[in-house]
């Protein structure tokens, strides 16, 4: 189980954009459209809730996503190679 | 650096706010007439602009110039566009800036400075902004910023003169802490193009300069070093040209400070209309003006773009450039090695090898009445 708390860095502003009907990241000069699933894990990203709450409230959400906490973990390792979140 | 679905909107707005600067980089790609633009916008007609472009979609706002810094309504206009819900970037050379504006900009919600180097050498520096204590000042503010915990890139513009300190460059920018660094070759539109010969690297010391940014790459990499470095080459070296601005009116749009709305900041060299916010809504400009529409899709095209296969890579290159090099602004740029034209840029790289002169054409109200023939 996961107990690291993910906080999006300061570089980075996580918004909803009603033209592309989307969330996006924000950064210097430039912006990525997150998918709906990358959504659904960065927008709970608050810089208190540990990994593993945020899997449970996922879970919660779809009690029928298979492979879903593994998902997140990859989710996570990723977004941290691309510098998007750091822990606390 | 957009990552995005495919429609058509304006996700980028360059505010150019004015085209005053102190300096005078003899590599401006501000219009080489800019002395005969007319009144710059008011605070009231930015702030339209801003709320009418975030409608359409603009979540980028970027602030440049000239030298924004000038504008006395920076503050009001940096609050107004984030609570807009802009990403705003600052755009400048440092000069004009200090720690207590730098405070001012944040607390109104600025999100990213970026600060423009010539050189890592103070003494290139000087000669290419034309100014003496450019470069202490421009040092001091990039550790402000960053104390002041901004993003901040440093974008160096490389050229001959400078290109072979890109090493020192390199750990210049990891010193101060850089978030990105955007190592980019001029390109010869503007004040650029009147000094190219003054200003094109050879092919040697291009590839000499890639080479090293890769190793300083890995190296930074292989220490968990954050900073991104992204190395810029300039097309005269390429056999096809760059796509422009991602497609002509797809995701840019810049407005100067007069007021006139281009699909790209050098646009308007082009022998078009562009119209002007004062006249018309930005909805109106962006979907039904000419000169947003004039070179959308490829129903422009000619040979040998119209019957080309890499029509998509390319869009058929940089119009400006078909402009300046070849007179008809519908032609393939000639940097495509398929352009009868191509030997123009041969030629440039050719003389870059000989023994070039060092006099350059400097950027400022002086030599921009030259080039005004109003
Ligand atoms: S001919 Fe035109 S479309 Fe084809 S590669 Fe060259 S510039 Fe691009
Ligand atoms: S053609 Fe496009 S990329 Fe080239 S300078 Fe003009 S607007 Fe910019």
């Amino acid at each position: 189980m996961n107990a690291a708390v993910p906080v999006i860095n300061r570089m980075f502003r996580l918004q909803w954009e009603e033209a592309q009907e989307a969330w996006v990241l924000l950064y210097p000069e430039g912006m990525v459209q997150l998918n709906a699933s990358a959504a659904e894990i960065l927008t709970r990203v608050d810089g208190q809730k540990t990994i593993e709450e945020i899997q449970r409230e996922l879970l919660t959400k779809y009690p029928e996503a298979e492979g879903l906490e593994q998902d997140v973990n990859d989710f996570f390792a990723h977004a941290q190679t691309l510098n998007w979140i750091r822990y606390v | 650096m957009f990552e995005t679905a495919k429609r058509r909107q304006p996700l980028w707005l360059l505010a150019e706010l004015t085209y005053k600067c102190p300096l005078q980089c003899p590599y401006c790609s501000n219009p080489l007439d800019f002395a005969s633009a007319g009144q710059e916008l008011t605070t009231e007609q930015w702030i339209d602009v801003f709320r009418q472009a975030r409608k359409m979609g603009a979540a980028q706002l970027g602030f440049s110039g000239g030298e924004p810094l000038v504008r006395q309504d920076l503050e009001i206009l940096i609050a107004e566009a984030r609570r807009l819900g802009y990403y705003t970037n600052l755009i400048t050379s440092g000069i004009g800036l200090n720690a207590q504006r730098i405070a001012h900009f944040h607390d109104a919600g600025l999100d990213h400075i970026q600060v423009s180097f010539q050189a890592s050498d103070e003494e290139v520096n000087q000669m290419l902004s034309g100014s003496a204590k450019a470069f202490a000042q421009k040092l001091k503010m990039a550790r402000e910023v960053k104390a002041q915990g901004y993003p901040m890139v440093l974008n160096f513009v490389t050229h001959r003169h400078n290109i072979d300190q890109i090493d020192r460059i390199i750990e210049l920018c990891v010193e101060l802490e850089a978030d990105y660094v955007e190592l980019a070759t001029c390109q010869y539109y503007g004040w650029a193009f009147e000094n190219r010969e003054a200003l094109l690297p050879t092919r040697a010391q291009l590839e000499r300069a890639e080479r090293i940014t890769n190793e300083y790459r890995e190296r930074l990499a292989a220490q968990g070093h954050p900073i991104k470095l992204i190395f810029v080459t300039p097309d005269y070296y390429e056999e096809r040209p760059k796509k422009c601005m991602n497609g002509w009116g797809e995701l840019f749009l810049t407005v100067t400070p007069d007021g006139t709305a281009l699909p790209c900041h050098s646009a308007r060299m082009l022998p078009l209309t562009f119209p002007n916010v004062k006249d018309h809504s930005l909805s109106h400009i962006w979907n039904d003006s000419e000169g947003f529409n004039y070179f959308r899709g490829k129903g422009w095209m000619k040979e040998p773009c119209r019957s080309c296969d890499e029509q998509d890579d390319d869009l058929g290159g940089c119009r400006c450039q078909a402009y300046m090099l070849t007179g008809d602004m519908h032609n393939a740029d000639p940097v495509c090695a398929k352009s009868e034209h191509h030997s123009l840029i041969v030629e440039a790289r050719l003389a870059a090898e000989g023994d070039v002169s060092t006099a350059m054409t400097f950027r400022n109200e002086r030599n921009s009445r030259v080039f005004f023939k109003g």
